[in-house]
């Protein structure tokens, strides 16, 4: 029997119980649909992820002080047992490390007149617009000259611009009050997109020169350092000698971690692609569910129709004929639900990146499309094998 | 000199057992000892009361079972020995089928019907819609190719169902109580029907307890407690009911 026709009498058969049919692939349909939709979301994740970091630049280290432990706690404070000295000196180290800077950082009251906002201070260097990926709205960021001077100058982020001032008015030019002291405002940071846990981000963020910085809050150790290499490719090499820095100064590897953006995008990266991978399981056990469900309204379509099996028997189908045709069958149900299944879980992926970001990747596709059919067979394979050997007389007595 | 044709159907001896043979239960005889020819081209009826072992020797006729002991010949075939796969194409090639019931598939159009057996028998699709619509035409039904069972009376089903069996050339046409279920006028249209490939050539056996029917065959087998009990031309009292 071809194909051709074995695929019409599926169909045939299916439009026959159109409700049954459709119910019945539901299972399939819920289950691809998730697995679509959760492989979606990881890829996703992954690419904002990979993105975010890429904005960091791939040849920038960075310096914690004590110990940061991706396993457990919060991250603690602790005081940095090495000051700018020591990152003016880690820049000067020379290839790959092309400079170095540090940061501070501290959560203050920001008052203009009467309004006050709650959010952080960060003493950084000029480089840090390029560091930090911070993008300015209005007026600049402020120059090395005020870095290397001290000057009372700072940008804002979004949040306390509109907090202080309202939105469209003007900050910059104005003065703002930091712990007592009075700090003029050269520029305003554009807006930042709520990323993961997005309450720490510049929004938020008051950035001045770290050497006001130092005088304004008292402390002296960075609380940060970033250090950029020529090439995205030198990182492991420039780690090598920020730790021989450390190592003669004294200092142990719990006096401070070295981060390395491409190694903690890898590892977050395969973290989220086992996170996603167990979603995505957890969402094919509905698969199962759904080839049950097949299993089991194929088996009822055996009985009800074994006086045609018997006919098909007397017409001439072999075994090998029956067989196959509620094989097709069971396989039709299974991918034509897999079909719905892929175009729901992509259109709710769709749907869905207008909040987060989302990838349907060709792969799930290919697998779910694989996955139903697979189940199709296995789940039609009881039942076709039954009628396959029904007894032709038996069958075509049955009432 | 006259060469002896060979028989389209050829029982030896053939006998039919049911139940368990081998731990001591209970076994039935269903036919025994059945030993007749059939040549190419007759008209027979296979009588007998209910129980009697009819249907038996029409399924083993009709290949959809295998004697327990004896060989049946068909078209000079052996086929008590042959698997299932040879048993379904020689029956695909050799045989069509009559039912009482009719036995045609739901939501399905004439056309289909009659193009079945030849879906398995591998015809393309083309020839397989050629050779059906001139099946359809032979039995007066070239006006409901695309009808459904549904759309069809009782006799126009059955003249489906006879299209069907005769589309693949059939050796043997074996009709079961093909007027069981249809009112007198369709049941004689039928017979007059299966007369008229009768007289086409065609090797056509009704199984039937109407005497009536049986009445219409020029050779009757009867058949009784599984035995063979009468094989003789059928007297013709009257002439075939109109």
């Amino acid at each position: 029997m071809e194909i051709k026709e074995l695929l019409s009498t599926a169909f045939v058969a299916i439009r026959t119980n159109k409700t049954r049919s459709v119910l019945t692939t539901l299972g399939i349909i819920i289950g691809v649909g998730s697995v679509i939709l959760l492989v979606a979301i990881g890829s996703g994740l992954q690419s904002f992820v990979t993105k975010e970091f890429e904005a960091l630049g791939s040849n920038v280290l960075f310096i914690s002080p004590g110990r940061v432990s991706f396993s457990g706690g919060p991250p603690q404070n602790v005081e940095a047992k090495f000051d700018f000295e020591d990152v003016r000196k880690i820049g000067e180290l020379g290839a790959p490390i092309v400079k170095s800077s540090g940061m501070i950082s501290k959560g203050v009251t920001i008052k203009y007149r009467s309004e006050s906002f709650y959010g952080n201070l960060a003493g950084v260097e000029e480089d840090y617009q390029e560091f930090g990926n911070v993008e300015i709205d209005k007026g600049r960021f402020f120059t090395k000259n005020a870095v290397e001077r001290g000057q009372f100058v700072g940008v804002i982020g979004h949040k306390v611009y509109t907090e202080l001032f309202g939105e469209g008015r003007e900050a910059v030019g104005k003065e703002v009050d930091i712990s007592g002291r009075q700090i003029k405002v050269i520029g305003v940071l554009k807006e930042k997109g709520g990323g993961i846990g997005g309450s720490s981000n510049e929004n938020t963020f008051a950035i001045i020169p770290v050497t006001t910085a130092s005088k304004l809050t008292g402390i002296n150790k960075p609380a940060a350092v970033m250090v950029r290499t020529a090439t995205a490719e030198d990182t492991t090499i420039a780690t090598r000698k920020v730790k021989e820095y450390f190592y003669r100064k004294d200092l142990t590897d719990d006096d401070f971690t070295i981060l390395e953006p491409k190694e903690l995008l890898s590892t977050i990266n395969s973290f989220l692609g086992v996170v996603t991978g167990a979603l995505s399981g957890i969402a094919a056990i509905s698969l199962v569910v759904g080839g049950i469900g097949i299993a089991n309204i194929m088996l009822v379509s055996v009985t009800e129709r074994t006086r045609e099996i018997g006919l098909r028997k007397a017409l001439g189908a072999t075994r090998r004929d029956i067989l196959l045709q509620f094989l097709i069958e069971a396989v039709v149900l299974s991918v034509v639900g897999g079909g719905i299944g892929v175009a729901g879980g992509w259109g709710l992926s769709v749907l869905m990146s207008r909040f987060i970001e989302t990838a349907v990747t060709p792969w799930s596709v290919g697998l779910a499309f694989g996955i139903s059919a697979g189940v199709g067979v296995v789940s039609g394979l009881a039942p076709a094998i039954r009628a396959a050997r029904l007894d032709p007389i038996a069958a075509l007595r049955y009432e | 000199m006259k060469v002896k044709e060979t028989p389209v159907v050829k029982f030896s001896n053939v006998c039919r057992y049911y139940g368990s043979t081998g731990n001591g239960g209970e076994v039935v005889k269903a036919l025994c000892g059945v030993s007749f020819e059939i040549t190419k081209g007759e008209f027979l009826a296979v009588t007998g009361p209910s129980g009697s072992g009819k249907s038996t020797l029409l399924h083993l006729m009709g290949l959809l079972d295998r004697p327990s002991e004896g060989e049946i010949d068909i078209d000079g075939v052996p086929v008590s020995k042959m698997s299932d796969t040879s048993l379904a194409k020689l029956r695909n090639q050799k045989i069509g089928f009559i039912f009482q019931q009719f036995n045609l598939l739901p939501k399905t159009s004439s056309l289909k019907q009659v193009e079945l057996p030849l879906v398995y028998a591998g015809v393309p699709a083309g020839k397989r819609r050629e050779m059906a619509k001139k099946e359809l035409e032979a039995v007066g039904l070239a006006d409901k190719m695309n009808n459904r069972p549904s759309q069809l009376s009782g006799g126009q089903q059955q003249r489906v169902a006879i299209a069907r069996a005769m589309v693949t050339g059939p050796a043997l046409l074996l009709a079961d109580e093909p007027t069981g279920n249809l009112d007198s006028k369709s049941g004689a249209s039928i017979l007059e029907l299966f007369e008229q490939l009768h007289e086409g050539g065609v090797t056509v056996i009704i199984v039937t307890h109407d005497r009536d029917v049986a009445a219409h065959a020029p050779r009757q087998l009867v058949i009784r407690d599984g035995e063979l009990v009468e094989d003789q031309p059928t007297r013709r009292l009257r002439p075939a009911s109109k």
